[in-house]
Formats: C-alpha cells, structure tokens, sequence
C-alpha cells in the first residue's frame, strides 16, 4: 500500500504552467539567443559568452549605464522626500482630503507618451509656457541642444509624473496611524520633528519600501519620455539602457547581443532591488 | 494637586458631547469614571487633560485656571486602551522619552527609569523593542512612561480592557498599590462596575455626557442616588420593578402581595423597586420578609460556580445571579423572592427614597 499519492500535483499544474508560459520560456529563450549568434532563422553559430564580453567591455553601454544609475538616483533622491512632504502636508480630514487625492490621481492617469509630448511643448524655447518663460528671464534653456537641459527636463518629467505615486503611497500609510498614536505625542510634549522620527517614519517604512522600489524599476527601464522629447539626444545625453537595448535590438537586428544585453540589464535590476529590500528590512526585529 | 470642573460642556457641531459637568477631585485621589460606552468618558478625560478645551466652562488644576492652556504646557500623562509605545525606541528610551524631552539631566533620568521599570516588574526587558513583548508587558511600559514624569494628573482610559483577565486582576491589584503611595491625582475610566468597586477611591457615574452621581465607590454603590446610577453601577443591572401601594397592598403587576412592614410609613402611590441580581432567590427566605413573584425562566447562563437566571414576570426582564449550578428548563415555571431589607426604592422620578443601608426611617415628606 502506498502511504502517500501524486494527486498533489494537479493542483500545482496549472500555476506552473502560467508560469512557464509567462516568465520561464520567453526568459529561455532570450538566455538561448545570448548564447548565438543569429543571421536569420536558419543559419545561427553557437558563440559561448562571446556576447557577454563584448558587452560588459562596451564603452556606449558603460555610459549609458553610468547615465542610468545618477538618473535612477536622482529621481529617488527627488521624489521620494518631496513625496513625504506631500503626503505630511495633506488634509487628514474634510473635503480637501478628496479634492487633494483627485489632484494628486490626475497625472498618474496620463500616459507616457503624452507626458513627453506635453513637456516637449511646454519646454519649447519659443512657445513653450516654462521654455520661453526661462528664456524670458535670462536663463539660457533649451533642451534640443543642451546636454544638460535636455537630462533636466527628463526628470523633471519624471518628477512631475510620478511624485504624486509616492506621496498617496505615503499618504495611505500615515492614515493607518491611529489618532492616539499623535495624541500620546502631544501629551509627551514631543515636538514636530520627534512625532516624524519616532511615530510616522516607522509606520511609513513599509509603503516608503514598496515606493523606493517601485520608483526605482520604473525609472532604471525609462524609454518613452526621452524617447519622445528629444529621441535620447542630444548626442547620446538621454539615452538611457532601454533605448540602448532597443536601439540594438530593433536597429540593428543585433538580437545575440541584445539578448546577452537584457540579461545583464534583468540582473542588475534584481540585484540593485534585492540591496533595498534588505537594507531596508534587515532591522525589522526592532520594528 | 487638585482638580476642579465647573460647568463645563463641550458641543461639537451642535452636538452636546458633555453637559454641565462639575465635579471635585483631591489631589492623590484615585478616581473612577464609570459608564458605558459612549457615555463620554473619554471625551471627559481629554478636557481634563486640555486636549480638547470646553465649549463653556472652567477646569482648575490646583487652584488654578487651566481652561485654555493647551496640553503641551500642562505636566499631565495617559495611558491608553491601545498599547501606544514607540516603536523604534527600546523599553528604556521609552520611558525616558518624556524625560528627555523636559531635558532631565542623563543620571536622574537612568535612576527614574529604573525605579519606574522596577515598580511595575518590567526592569529585565529595558533593553527590548515593544514588539518583542507581550500585550501585558507592553501596557505596563506604557504606564511606566506615564508615571516616571511625576504627573500631576494621570489619566487611564480603559487601560486593561486589551488584557486578559488573569493580567488585568494582577495589574489592577498593583495599581492600587503604586497610587497609595503616590500623590498624584488619577483618574481612570472604565466600564465595568466590579473592576470600579476593586479600585476603591471614588466613583464617578456617568450617563451620556452627564455626571450623574460621584463620591466613594461603597458609599456610590450602597446608595445610588436615582434609578440611573443604580442600573449603571452593577453587572448585571439592578432589576426594577414598577409597584403601587394602595390599600396596605404592595401591587406588582397583576399581583397584589401584602404589603412589608418596612414600607408601612409610605405613602400611597407608584413606586419603582429595584433590587440586585445577587439578592434574588430561589428558596423563600429563613428570616425577614420578602415579596414573592411568580417567573418564567428565559434562559439560564451557567458559568462553572454561578449561574446567571434570565426570567420574565408580566413582560418585565429579571435577572437573578445564583451561587452555584441551577439548570433549569426554558418557560419553567417558578417562583423567586426578593427580600424586602435588600431592596431599594424609588420614586416615580427616579429619585432613591429607600436603600437598604437606610432602613425605612425616611419615609417621603
């Protein structure tokens, strides 16, 4: 008599197989393409690693790399003490909490494209409302030939899209904390900055994890926005990995290269994510 | 220090939260709000505390108008029905916090801390987070952290309710003790009758918004000043009867008993009469008189050494609480004793006009 059937395994099948279909076989099949290099569909050579070397000693990804990481850091260094702010600043009560949530909704509602073809007229030295009022005022602005300009507008943009994420994120959290927490406080005679330190950072930990995550990935992948204002220009200025990626899958049909190129980008992506949750949560014994 | 409230009242968008209340509390007093839910204990202590400031009103805190100074500049602590700690700061720092905001000098707040911790039995757990304790631990550190900054009022607003009920006897009996020897005033809120007759001190009936009756808790308990003070002090409530005496009868009811000697110096008319749940019987009664009513059981609670007897008389719900284990069947028939030298009456308006500890000399003017 068997102690024991494989019955169970029916019912692991079916996740299995969304799995497979969803990230195992695509997820192969871009490792087998890494490994060859492909001319058209019947004549591929086995190449080994050769794409991985050609890759990490390439001077254009380096870059574009460097780019990518001051952008990602800069768009967190922003977004997510502005998003606090935000979110400390907002009404806990009334009708200023709907009016406020409808505001901060609105440009999360906006797709990327349109978010960069607003900011590419909005910029726009002649016409543009901040553009020609820049110029207006002295300051010599214009983000299609400006290197400079061009990375400020871009996270700008960001900025402009996506802080609203954070601070309903933050917000959300911060009405989780009980009133008497806050009253506690008052009695304690603890001052603004003791109620921030001791009462809300703790409590925001957990979404401000979630946020610092989230805007991360997002911002590591950008394609569109800078892909719409300025085409990655000027020189190579905003272009950043996925427009790299893109250029040398699609433009050059390059896809080995490309291939190899995606699965380093998915492991930094992994490994930079897996850094903050730990550092974040390495600590949760003490609360 | 001591603490006064004169008329106060407190509306919010026209709502009345507290009605005129007035009340005087010695200072190293321990006090108790009694009420139900709702009743507006809470909000009670808030303007106690300046938390919130009466909409008409004034509270005096040792002699002293205190009515518009705002909490932070009162020296007042709470505890809380929620276990509030904070909890990025270990045991320790947690009761040092509102010493280290009064900037105490480091040596007295480590020997302050240590006494406190020590007083209520949490000294080895001064290094630990909040969240490696347990519900019980967790409530005493936060009363540490409010009686470490010698408080001249502190304020306990249900604080035991989220314990279980081995660690709320022991915590109550040290409460006790840590105020006996204490001058702080203490105020704490509570809905249940028994655990307000534990703490001894004074009792501070209320009912929704209104003072309704204060002094020493026996003395509030043996006599209840009207039918409302009566029917909240006690679990379960005094049963209350309505009764007429006319024609040297006592009328309940339908039923017309004899009327006791106890009551022959009042006068006829409509009386209520109440009497608790712990003096109804089964059996008639070896000395002394008794009215008689015949009940039928609703339901019977049986909790291991008590029963709790749910009856109807004529559509009136009764209680009895009976020592021992009573079972008995739904719709039973049966007939229960009230004992006369036991019962409190009232007037047609609520007011108490016969307590047992006042034996029938007060007869109505």
């Amino acid at each position: 008599m068997k102690p024991y059937n494989n019955k169970a395994w029916w019912l692991v099948l079916p996740v299995f197989v969304l799995v497979a279909f969803s990230a195992i076989i695509p997820m192969m099949t871009v490792v087998n393409y890494s490994v060859q290099d492909i001319f058209d569909p019947s004549t591929r050579y086995f190449v080994g690693t050769e794409w991985y070397r050609e890759i990490l000693s390439d001077p254009r990804l380096h870059d574009s790399l460097v780019r990518q990481f001051i952008y990602s850091f800069c768009v967190l260094a922003i977004e997510i003490p502005l998003g606090i702010i935000v979110a400390l600043s907002m009404p806990r009560r009334g009708l200023g909490v709907p009016v406020s949530l409808i505001l901060l909704a609105l440009p999360l509602l906006v797709p990327w494209n349109v978010v960069g073809t607003i900011w590419q007229i909005i910029g726009r030295e002649d016409i543009g409302l901040y553009g020609s009022l820049l110029n207006g005022l002295g300051v010599d602005y214009n983000y299609a030939s400006s290197p400079r300009d061009a990375w400020i507008t871009v996270l700008i943009m960001d900025v402009w899209h996506w802080t609203s994420l954070v601070a309903l994120l933050c917000y959300s959290g911060l009405r989780s904390i009980p009133d008497v927490y806050y009253q506690a406080a008052r009695i304690d005679r603890a001052s603004s900055w003791a109620v921030f330190r001791y009462i809300q950072l703790p409590k925001l930990k957990n979404v401000l994890l979630i946020a610092v995550m989230l805007r991360f990935m997002d911002s590591f992948m950008i394609y569109t926005e800078p892909f719409v204002l300025t085409g990655g220009g000027p020189g190579t200025a905003t272009t950043f990995l996925s427009q790299t990626l893109t250029q040398m899958a699609l433009g050059q049909f390059d896809l080995g290269r490309a291939a190899a190129f995606s699965l380093i980008y998915f492991l930094i992506i992994l490994l930079v994510t897996w850094v903050f949750y730990t550092a974040m949560t390495h600590n949760d014994d003490k609360g | 220090m001591s603490l006064q409230l004169e008329n106060v009242t407190l509306k919010v968008r026209g709502e009345t939260y507290i009605d005129e209340a007035n009340l005087q509390l010695d200072g190293g007093s321990f006090n108790v709000l009694l009420g139900h839910t709702l009743a507006g204990k809470t909000t009670l202590m808030r303007l106690m505390a300046g938390l919130d400031t009466p909409t008409r009103g004034r509270v005096w805190l040792g002699g002293r108008d205190m009515t518009d100074v705002p909490v932070r500049q009162r020296n007042v602590s709470m505890v809380y029905q929620q276990f509030i700690n904070y909890p990025t700061l270990n045991v320790f720092d947690n009761i040092a916090s509102p010493l280290k905001q009064a900037k105490v000098a480091r040596a007295e707040i480590q020997r302050r801390v240590e006494e406190t911790a020590h007083m209520l039995g949490i000294d080895h757990l001064l290094g630990r987070y909040p969240q490696a304790l347990s519900g019980g631990q967790q409530q005493r550190t936060a009363m540490a952290r409010a009686l470490v900054k010698d408080a001249d009022l502190v304020l306990f607003d249900e604080p035991l309710v989220n314990l279980d009920y081995k660690l709320r006897e022991s915590l109550r009996v040290e409460m006790r003790k840590l105020f006996a020897s204490r001058d702080t005033l203490a105020v704490y809120a509570t809905t249940e009758p028994a655990e307000a007759l534990a703490l001894g001190g004074t009792t501070v009936l209320l009912k929704e918004g209104r003072i309704v009756q204060s002094g020493p808790s026996e003395a509030v308990y043996r006599q209840p000043c009207n039918l409302e003070a009566a029917s909240l002090f006690g679990e379960p409530p005094i049963n209350l009867l309505a009764a007429e005496i006319a024609g040297g009868e006592c009328r309940i009811g339908r039923q017309r008993l004899p009327l006791p000697a106890a009551w022959q110096r009042l006068e006829e008319g409509h009386y209520r009469l109440g009497v608790r749940p712990h003096h109804v019987s089964l059996a008639p009664l070896a000395t002394g008189e008794a009215l008689c009513l015949p009940v039928q059981v609703r339901v019977a609670e049986i909790g291991g050494s008590e029963t709790f007897l749910h009856m109807t008389h004529d559509e009136i719900d009764l209680v009895a609480h009976l020592g021992g284990i009573h079972e008995l069947a739904v719709d039973q028939a049966l007939e229960i004793h009230l004992p006369c030298a036991e019962m409190f009456v009232f007037e047609p308006d609520g007011e108490l006009l016969l307590s047992p500890a006042s034996p029938a000399t007060a007869a109505r003017a």
